[in-house]
């Protein structure tokens, strides 16, 4: 159904409606809303009647991040009527005790004030099933479970499924799932399966991994979640490019010289060492953050803002993506000492508790890509990551070249560096622009002045937290800010020859604590005759 | 916070005095979206500048208070100039007096942000027409109060007539909450609704829009009822297998109760004014789905 037809008279509408509630199915239901109307932008979009199952309910991410959203959503009214939300986990607990989790989670986590009445009328949906994934017995308590709350509270079988657990438990639940026949629904009701990245280690366990949700779940129901793509800021660098006529017509290689993208953290590894140590920077965080914001940054304009268009393009942006000849030369690593962060003495990578003497996993990793078509061929695209660097930042600089002319005699513009667009992902999120001016006084002296754009400035307060935009995507099932298992294979296909080069250059290059990364990694710039940003 | 004094002024002695704090502060340029023009009287000029203030919090405005004073005096134009902590744009409050009370736009005028949106908010008493007022003739949105008016149908209705795209009211903004929820009812299949009841205290300004909005989207009659309040009580649609019904007696917590399915509960409170007021200056293009509302009161209230 088109818009113009949704637009209609109220009688139509009400016509529709009466059709679907006999035959159709959820969407339909919801589409045919005559109180609905898309001129009607007061109302937001809100989740249609579901259930959400959480797996791994005492994990960080469930405490600190999912119920928090979970009860923000609810407190900005965007979650609908009969919401239900339920708890698995092997705990002997009743509905009380994770009730009491999720109380504390929010009082201490939700980002919007705490408000009895919003938390009443969650908490009259929250339900507790325990249990071992391994445990036939506790998944067919979970389906009866399931179908009691569609009667009393009327879900209608629709059902979120959020694996939040590590992957090495997938098979077994979506066996589960399979088994009882959770993972299809009836007619007209959905399914659908949160993942949360590792999305595998390479490419062939991604493959793996994918067998094993594919083989139950179809791929439109399959939402892989990389919470960077729910950040405002980086839903800005689609609006940045496309909605303005301002920047699209130097994005190329015409005027920009080269693109760095950072992330940069301040923390060590803290309690994760059996998880990062064999992982490393890369295959954490420049396999799918990175790479996400190289996709945004330097794909095409998509037709629509819908999925397919949108995946279509990363995924092509992906795909034209073209390693360096000489690894060596193009790539950097390394991993923290001990040193002094932010004033405080730290201790090195391999002093870590849990980390083996002769490990070799870096926690810094810098590497060169170029994108081999007409936009960008010759731009080379610098990819870094690294923990216990100077501090927390996270940012997409895109540098531009020279002016090819300057009328001003040398000595004035000594200083003048290259102009640069910097879009800020966090903290202090927003836009910078970077370009020279005139400095005050009777002599023409150029130099570089930054004019800044804060998101917090422009609009305050209203900007949700990633995992809130994403859980709500999932509820409505709305998929573009979610990557496709193309997009993480094309991701892994790029990461992979890098990984395996590493693995045989034994320990990483070691760089003080607090600073801005190894030598190796300047050199490579160097060699380019660029510099990194200062951060 | 800093602020100042200028009396018996001019707009440009204004905004010199404006750029010259903003230097002082060190924040030449702030990110300032819109000019918010508030037109009140002195008494209501408090709880209105709070209510402007924290919605300059979403929306960092320049907040431009007209307060009309007394027209039998000599011609005056007083100043206070807010700059600072409490918000994050700038809050001018301007008091008129004498024949200037009449040409307020000749001081509104100049201290307008360039190239940005104006917006007029009358949270009291509103001109007939908002849009042929001198200052809401400057502005792209206008916003009243329907609850400023009694009765308040009669102050809708005549809205209706004198509606120019841009147009709002705060007595529409206040249903929000109320129509998300009864969207989301509907989005589970509800069979035809026959006729429907909206409930609210007396004169609750509210009612008949829910009322004419209900009605115009589902094509039943639909009715308004006085009940003991507080605000907007319940609202009640009938249908072939039975009624669907919000009720909400504390202002809170309501209740939605549909056939064969159990009651459930779901939060609904009702929201101070800057929140409404944040609301308002989200989204600036004209709201065609509040234009049938009023039409259709117009048109029921004639009958």
């Amino acid at each position: 159904m088109t818009d113009q037809e949704q637009v209609g008279t109220p009688e139509e509408s009400v016509a529709a409606a009466s059709a679907a509630a006999v035959t159709g199915t959820t969407e339909e239901v919801v589409a045919a809303n005559p109180l609905r109307d898309p001129r009607d932008k007061r109302l937001p979009r809100v989740a249609g009647p579901c259930v959400l199952v959480l797996f791994g309910v005492t994990g960080d991410l469930a405490r600190k991040k999912l119920l928090p959203a979970i009860y923000d959503l609810a407190n900005r009214g965007l979650l609908p009527p009969g919401f239900s939300l339920v708890g698995f986990a092997r705990r002997d607990w009743a509905d009380q005790d994770f009730a009491k989790l999720t109380y504390d989670a929010v009082k201490q986590h939700a980002r919007t004030p705490f408000r009895e009445e919003v938390w009443k009328q969650l908490s009259e949906g929250v339900f507790f099933c325990p249990g071992e994934f391994t445990d036939d017995g506790a998944f067919d308590a979970l389906a009866m479970m399931l179908k009691e709350i569609d009667e009393t509270r009327g879900t209608g079988g629709n059902y979120g499924f959020y694996l939040s657990v590590p992957p090495k438990f997938f098979p077994v639940v979506v066996e589960q799932l399979k088994r009882t026949d959770l993972a299809h629904g009836p007619a007209g009701a959905w399914r659908r399966v949160v993942i949360e990245k590792p999305f595998g280690h390479d490419l062939k366990s991604a493959h793996e991994l994918n067998a094993i949700t594919s083989a139950v779940f179809p791929e439109s129901s399959v939402f892989r979640i990389d919470h960077y793509l729910g950040k405002e800021t980086v839903q800005n660098v689609m609006a940045l490019r496309f909605a303005n006529n301002l920047f699209e017509p130097i994005w190329n290689r015409g005027y920009v010289d080269h693109v760095q993208i950072t992330m940069a953290e301040d923390i060590g590894i803290g309690g994760r060492a059996g998880y990062y140590d064999g992982i490393g920077a890369a295959r954490d965080v420049i396999q799918n953050h990175l790479l996400q914001l190289l996709a945004l940054v330097a794909m095409e304009d998509p037709t629509s803002f819908d999925a397919d268009s949108l995946r279509r393009e990363k995924e092509k942006v992906l795909k034209a993506v073209q390693l360096p000849h000489d690894l060596s030369l193009a790539t950097a690593r390394g991993r923290y000492a001990a040193g002094w962060q932010g004033g405080e003495p730290v201790v090195g990578y391999v002093e870590e508790e849990g980390i083996p003497a002769d490990s070799i996993t870096e926690t810094y990793a810098a590497i060169k890509l170029e994108i081999a078509n007409r936009r960008w061929a010759g731009v080379p695209f610098y990819l870094r990551t690294g923990k216990r660097l100077g501090r927390r930042t996270t940012e997409v600089a895109v540098v531009f070249q020279k002016a090819p002319h300057l009328p001003f005699s040398k000595d004035d513009t000594e200083i003048l560096g290259h102009n640069a667009l910097v879009i800020r992902v966090q903290p202090d999120e927003g836009i910078t622009v970077r370009f020279g001016s005139k400095v005050p006084g009777t002599a023409m002296e150029v130099r570089d002045v930054s004019m800044d754009f804060a998101y917090g400035e422009s609009f305050m307060e209203s900007s949700p937290e990633a995992y809130e935009r994403l859980l709500l995507d999932v509820l409505i099932g709305d998929p573009p800010l979610f990557p496709h298992q193309r997009e993480v294979e094309l991701s892994w296909k790029i990461l992979d020859p890098i990984e395996e080069f590493w693995a045989s250059q034994g320990p990483p290059e070691e760089y003080p604590a607090g600073s801005w990364g190894p030598a190796s990694a300047d050199a490579m710039m160097a060699r380019d005759g660029r510099v990194w940003r200062r951060l | 916070m800093t602020s100042f004094m200028l009396t018996d002024t001019t707009a440009s002695k204004i905004s010199s005095q404006l750029t010259h704090l903003r230097h002082q502060l060190g924040s030449p340029a702030v990110g300032m979206v819109l000019t918010l023009v508030v037109l009140c009287d002195e008494g209501s000029q408090y709880d209105a500048v709070r209510a402007a203030t924290e919605a300059a919090r979403e929306h960092p405005s320049r907040i431009l208070v007209v307060i009309t004073r007394g027209a039998d005096e000599p011609n005056r134009l007083d100043a206070e100039l807010r700059v600072g902590e409490s918000t994050p744009g700038e809050v001018i409050l301007l008091r008129l007096y004498g024949e200037l009370t009449r040409h307020a736009d000749s001081v509104v005028s100049p201290l307008l942000l360039t190239d940005t949106p104006v917006v007029a908010w009358w949270p009291g008493e509103s001109p007939e027409v908002p849009a042929e007022d001198p200052v809401g003739a400057l502005a792209q949105r206008r916003i009243v109060d329907a609850r400023a008016a009694t009765p308040s149908v009669r102050a809708i209705a005549s809205r209706a007539r004198a509606y120019v795209p841009g147009d709002t009211d705060l007595a529409w903004t206040r249903l929000t909450p109320w129509r998300s929820l009864l969207a989301a009812a509907f989005d589970q299949p509800v069979g035809k609704v026959k006729r429907g009841l909206v409930e609210g205290s007396p004169d609750h300004s509210s009612a008949p829009l829910l009322a004419a909005w209900l009605g115009e989207r589902l094509g039943a009659p639909m009715k308004v009822a006085e009940s003991g309040g507080p605000g907007l009580t319940a609202v009640r649609l009938t249908t072939a297998e039975g009624d669907i019904v919000i009720s909400r007696s504390d202002a809170r917590l309501a209740t939605l109760s549909r056939p064969g399915q159990p009651n459930r509960q779901v939060a609904l409170t009702r929201r101070p004014t800057a929140e409404l007021l944040a609301e308002e200056l989200r989204r600036l293009d004209p709201d065609e789905v509040y234009e049938a509302a009023i039409r259709r009161v117009a048109r029921t209230h004639k009958s």
